[in-house]
C-alpha cells in the first residue's frame, strides 16, 4: 500500500485519535493530551508513519483554531465584551509586555544584548489558544473569572501579533531589512483603513445579510447546505481578514461576536462544533508528531531547562499580574497554569524572525521544540493544579466557589418546536418569568417570533448537537411541541438517551401518538385539541341551559375518565398494537373509547350538594 | 330616607338541586333597583375577577349573600369571593375603608328547623351564633350587620305554596332594604328578618 495517499494519512490520523483520545480520558488526562501522545506516536520519531507532511497537516488544521474562536465569539454577546474591555487591554497588554521584559532582562544579565532577547521575549509570550481554550473548555472552566481573563489576555496577544509583526525587523542584528514586505507597497494609513473597513463589513453583513441569507438556505431544508453556508461563512471572513493582515481567528471571532444575538446561533453553533473538533483534534497531533525529539536528544539538558524556564517566567509574571487584578487566588492560578505555555504564533514569529534575520537558526530551531514542549506541557499543568493545587485552596477556603459568569442563557426549560401548540407553552411561561430556550425548523415563523421579541432559534431539535448547544445538559424540562409526530416521537427517544434527567413533557397528536409516547415511558403527554374540545363541549352544555359550573365540573370529570381510559387502552395497545396497521389502530381506539363513555356514569361526586333526606335533619 | 341600592350575591354550586333557592332568586331578580349576581354561574372556574367584584361592591348600599347554610357556612365560592374580594387596604387594614358604612347580610335556606338550632337542638347554637364569622366580618369591614334572612327546613318544602311564601317574603325584604325601611334602627333586633313581617311594616 502506496504510504503516502491521502486515505492512508486520514486513516493514521483518525485511528490514532479514535485510540487514545478515550485512553487519555479514561485516565482522566483530557483530550488535548491525548492528541498529542497520539502524535508522538504516529510521528517521525515512534511509528514514524507520518514524516514530512504533518507540517503541512498542522497549517491546515490550524484552521481548528479560526473554528474555536468564531464559537467562542458566538457565545459571548457583544455587551459581555465589553465587559472584558479591562481585562482584555489592560492585563493582556501587560501580559505582553511584562514577560517581553523579563525575558528581555534575563537576556541582558547573561550577556546576550537587549535586542536578541526582546524580540524573543515577545515571540514567547504568545500563549496557545487552541490548547489553553480547549482545557478550559472541556473543565467547563471558561466561565470563571480565572477562564475568562485567560480568554481575554489570549485575545490582546491575537490582536498584538500584527505590531510584533512590524516591529521585529526594527530589532535585526544588522539593521538592513525593510520593515515587512508584504505591506510594503501599502502606507500604514491605507492599511488601517483596510483593517477597520473590513471588520465594518464583517459586522456589517453580520447584522444585515447573514439572517436573510441564512433564511433562504434554512427553507430549502437541505441540511448539508446550512452547514456548507456556515463553513463558507467561517472561511470567508478568515480569508478577508488575511487579505487586510489581520489573523484570521480574530476575523472569524469578531463573525462569531456579531452573530452572537442571530436566531441561527444554536444551529451554526452545531454545524460548525464537529469540524472545530475534528480539526483542533488533527492540530494537537500534529504538534505531537513535529516535536523534534532529535534535538531534544542531542541537547537534552538545554532544551528541558528551557521548557523549565519558560513556564516558570511566563508563569510568575502571570500569576504576578492575575493578583494585581485582584483575582481571586485560585483563578489567579488557574489563569497563570493555563497561559504558561508558548504558543502558535510562536512558530510563526520565529520563522518570520529568521527570515529578517532577527535571530540566527541556531538559537530559533531550539525555540520552536521549546515552544512544542511547553505546548504539551500544558494538559500536565492543567493536572497538576487540578490534582493538587485547587484541592488546597478548596481545603482553606471551604469549598466556596466563584460565581459563573454564564453567556448563554441558561433556562429551565426547552421548547421543541413554536408553532400554535408551543407558543401557547413559551408565552405562560414567559409571563411566569420562566425563561425558556425555543427551537423551531420553521425560519418564518422563527423570524416572526424574535421580531416579537422572543427567545427563539432555527433548528433541527432531533439533532444531538443542537441540544447540546441549546444547553440541554443544564435544563431541567424538555418541552415537546412540534408538529412532524414520528419526529416528536424519536425526539423523545434522543433526550431520554441522552439527557435522562430531563423531564419530558410532550405534545400528542391523538389517542395512538399518546400511545407511542407511554410505550416509550414519557407519561406527561398532552393530546393537542383536547383541551379546547372539552371547553367548547363545556360552552355548549352552559348555552343549552346547565348551570355554567355544572358544565365545567362536567367537562372536569369527563377529561379525568378519558385519561385513565386512556392509559389503560395504551397498556393493551402496547401488548399487541405492534399487529395492528395505523388505520385499524384508530378505528379499535375510537370504538373502544365510546364503549368506555356508555358505560360512565358521572355526577356521583357532589352529592354533597345533595338536599338531605326529608325527616333526617343532621347538618345544617 | 333615600333608597338603597341592594346587591344579592347568590351562590349555589348545583342550583338545578334546589328548587328553594332558584325560586329565591328569581324573586331576587323580580325586584325593580335589586342587583342581582350568580356566582358560579358568572365565575364555573372560580376565577374571581377581583377588581370589578370591588367596583360592583362600591356602586351598592346594602350587600345580600345569599346561599344554602353548607356545613354552617357558605359554599365554597362564596367563601372564595370574601378571602379575594375583601382584600387588605380595600375592606379592612390600613386606608381600607372603602365599605365602610354598607349593610351585610345573609339570606340563608336551611334544612333543619328552626327549633334545631338552639340548645336543644341538634346544632345547638342558634343561627346569630353560628353566623359570627360574617358578623365580624362586616364589623371589620365598617359595615353594619344585619339579622339574616332565614329559610328553615327548605328540603321539608313540599308543598309549592310554602315556597312560593318565602319568595314573596324575600321579595319583600328585598324591596324593604332598597326603601330603606329595613334598618338597624327598624330590624336590629330581630332574629330573623322574616320572623315578622308586619312588624317591620313590610
Amino acid at each position: 500500500m502506496h504510504t503516502d495517499s491521502m486515505l492512508f494519512h486520514a486513516f493514521v490520523y483518525l485511528a490514532a485519535a479514535v485510540v487514545s483520545v478515550p485512553i487519555a480520558k479514561r485516565l482522566g488526562m483530557g483530550s488535548v493530551l491525548g492528541y498529542l501522545l497520539a502524535g508522538v506516536v504516529i510521528g517521525p520519531h515512534v511509528l514514524g508513519l507520518v514524516g514530512q507532511r504533518s507540517g503541512d497537516v498542522m497549517h491546515f488544521a490550524e484552521f481548528g483554531v479560526v473554528m474555536m474562536l468564531f464559537l467562542v465569539g458566538l457565545e459571548l454577546q457583544p455587551s459581555v465584551l465589553w465587559r472584558m474591555r479591562g481585562h482584555l487591554f489592560g492585563l493582556g497588554g501587560l501580559q505582553v509586555a511584562g514577560t517581553a521584559l523579563a525575558v528581555m532582562a534575563i537576556g541582558l544579565i547573561a550577556g546576550l544584548g537587549s535586542r536578541m532577547p526582546l524580540a524573543i521575549g515577545l515571540i514567547l509570550a504568545m500563549s496557545s489558544t487552541a490548547f489553553a481554550l480547549q482545557s478550559l473548555q472541556e473543565r467547563g472552566k471558561l466561565a470563571t473569572p480565572g477562564g475568562s481573563a485567560s480568554f481575554a489576555v489570549l485575545l490582546f496577544q491575537d490582536l498584538s501579533v500584527i505590531p510584533v509583526l512590524a516591529l521585529l525587523p526594527f530589532l535585526a542584528q544588522t539593521a538592513v531589512a525593510a520593515p515587512s514586505e508584504t505591506q510594503a507597497a501599502q502606507p500604514g494609513w491605507l492599511h488601517a483603513l483596510l483593517v477597520i473597513g473590513a471588520v465594518c463589513a464583517v459586522v456589517a453583513a453580520g447584522r444585515y445579510l447573514l439572517n436573510p441569507v441564512f433564511r433562504l438556505i434554512a427553507k430549502t431544508e437541505l441540511r448539508e447546505l446550512f452547514t456548507a453556508a456556515a463553513l463558507l461563512l467561517v472561511v470567508g471572513v478568515s480569508l478577508l481578514m488575511q487579505l487586510v493582515g489581520l489573523s484570521a481567528a480574530l476575523g472569524a471571532f469578531v463573525a462569531g461576536v456579531v452573530l452572537a444575538n442571530s436566531e441561527y446561533r444554536h444551529e451554526l453553533e452545531a454545524d460548525i462544533e464537529p469540524f472545530k473538533g475534528l480539526l483542533l483534534g488533527l492540530f494537537f497531533i500534529s504538534v505531537g508528531a513535529a516535536i523534534d525529539f532529535g534535538l531534544f536528544r542531542s541537547q537534552p539538558g538545554l532544551i528541558a531547562g528551557l521548557v523549565v524556564a519558560l513556564v516558570v517566567v511566563k508563569f510568575a509574571v502571570l500569576l504576578l499580574l492575575g493578583r494585581l487584578f485582584r483575582l481571586p487566588a485560585p483563578d489567579a492560578v488557574l489563569f497563570s497554569f493555563s497561559l504558561a505555555q508558548g504558543g502558535e504564533f510562536a512558530f510563526v514569529l520565529l520563522s518570520f524572525a529568521v527570515n529578517h534575520q532577527v535571530l540566527p537558526t541556531s538559537v530559533a530551531d531550539p525555540l520552536v521544540a521549546v515552544v512544542a514542549l511547553s505546548m504539551a506541557l500544558t494538559p500536565l499543568l492543567f493536572l497538576v493544579n487540578e490534582r493538587w493545587v485547587q484541592p488546597r485552596f478548596a481545603r482553606v477556603r471551604g469549598e466556596q466557589r466563584p460565581q459563573d459568569e454564564v453567556h448563554s442563557e441558561d433556562n429551565p426549560v426547552i421548547i421543541a418546536g413554536f408553532g400554535r401548540f408551543g407558543h401557547v407553552v413559551g408565552r405562560l411561561l414567559r409571563a411566569n418569568h420562566v425563561g425558556s430556550t425555543v427551537l423551531d425548523l420553521d425560519a418564518q415563523h422563527v423570524d416572526v417570533m424574535r421580531r416579537l421579541g422572543m427567545k427563539v432559534f432555527y433548528g433541527d431539535a432531533t439533532r444531538l448537537e443542537l441540544l447540546h448547544a441549546a444547553g440541554a445538559a443544564k435544563a431541567k424540562i424538555f418541552v415537546i411541541a412540534i408538529d412532524n409526530e414520528e419526529k416528536a416521537v424519536e425526539l423523545a427517544e434522543l433526550v431520554q438517551k441522552h439527557f435522562p434527567h430531563l423531564k419530558i413533557y410532550a405534545r400528542a397528536a391523538g389517542r395512538v401518538h399518546a400511545y407511542e409516547f407511554q410505550s416509550r415511558g414519557v407519561m406527561s403527554f398532552y393530546r393537542e385539541t383536547l383541551g379546547s374540545s372539552l371547553d367548547l363541549g363545556a360552552d355548549v352544555l352552559t348555552a343549552l341551559g346547565m348551570p355554567a359550573h355544572q358544565s365545567h365540573r362536567a367537562a372536569l370529570a369527563f377529561k379525568r375518565h378519558d385519561e385513565a381510559s386512556l392509559r389503560e387502552l395504551a397498556k393493551l395497545w402496547e401488548d399487541d398494537g405492534a399487529y395492528f396497521t395505523k388505520l385499524r389502530q384508530d378505528i379499535e381506539a375510537f370504538e373502544s373509547m365510546l364503549e368506555t363513555d356508555a358505560a360512565r356514569t358521572y355526577g356521583d361526586s357532589d352529592r354533597g350538594w345533595d338536599p338531605i333526606p326529608a325527616g333526617d335533619e343532621s347538618r345544617g | 330616607m333615600q333608597s338603597q341600592r341592594v346587591l344579592v350575591l347568590f351562590a349555589h354550586p348545583a342550583v338545578q338541586k334546589s328548587r328553594v333557592n332558584r325560586r329565591l332568586f328569581a324573586a331576587a331578580q323580580s325586584v325593580p333597583g335589586v342587583t342581582t349576581l350568580d356566582l358560579y354561574q358568572e365565575y364555573p372556574d372560580f376565577q374571581i375577577d377581583v377588581r370589578s367584584e370591588q367596583a360592583r361592591l362600591l356602586e351598592h348600599d346594602v350587600i345580600v349573600f345569599q346561599h344554602p347554610f353548607y356545613w354552617y357556612s357558605s359554599p365554597a365560592l362564596l367563601k372564595e369571593w370574601q378571602d379575594l374580594v375583601l382584600e387588605y387596604g380595600f375592606a379592612y387594614g390600613r386606608n381600607g375603608t372603602r365599605l365602610r358604612g354598607k349593610a351585610l347580610l345573609n339570606a340563608i335556606t336551611t334544612g333543619g328547623s328552626e327549633e334545631a338550632y338552639a340548645r336543644t337542638g341538634h346544632n345547638y347554637f342558634t343561627m346569630r351564633e353560628l353566623l359570627t364569622p360574617f358578623e365580624q366580618t362586616a364589623r371589620l369591614c365598617g359595615m353594619v350587620y344585619l339579622p339574616p334572612f332565614v329559610v328553615h327546613g327548605a328540603i321539608r318544602m313540599t308543598h309549592t305554596a310554602e315556597v312560593e311564601r318565602a319568595a314573596d317574603d324575600y321579595a319583600r325584604v328585598l324591596a324593604g332594604l332598597r326603601d330603606g325601611r329595613v334598618t338597624t334602627e327598624t330590624a336590629g333586633s330581630f332574629d330573623r328578618l322574616n320572623a315578622d313581617l308586619t312588624a317591620l311594616g313590610l
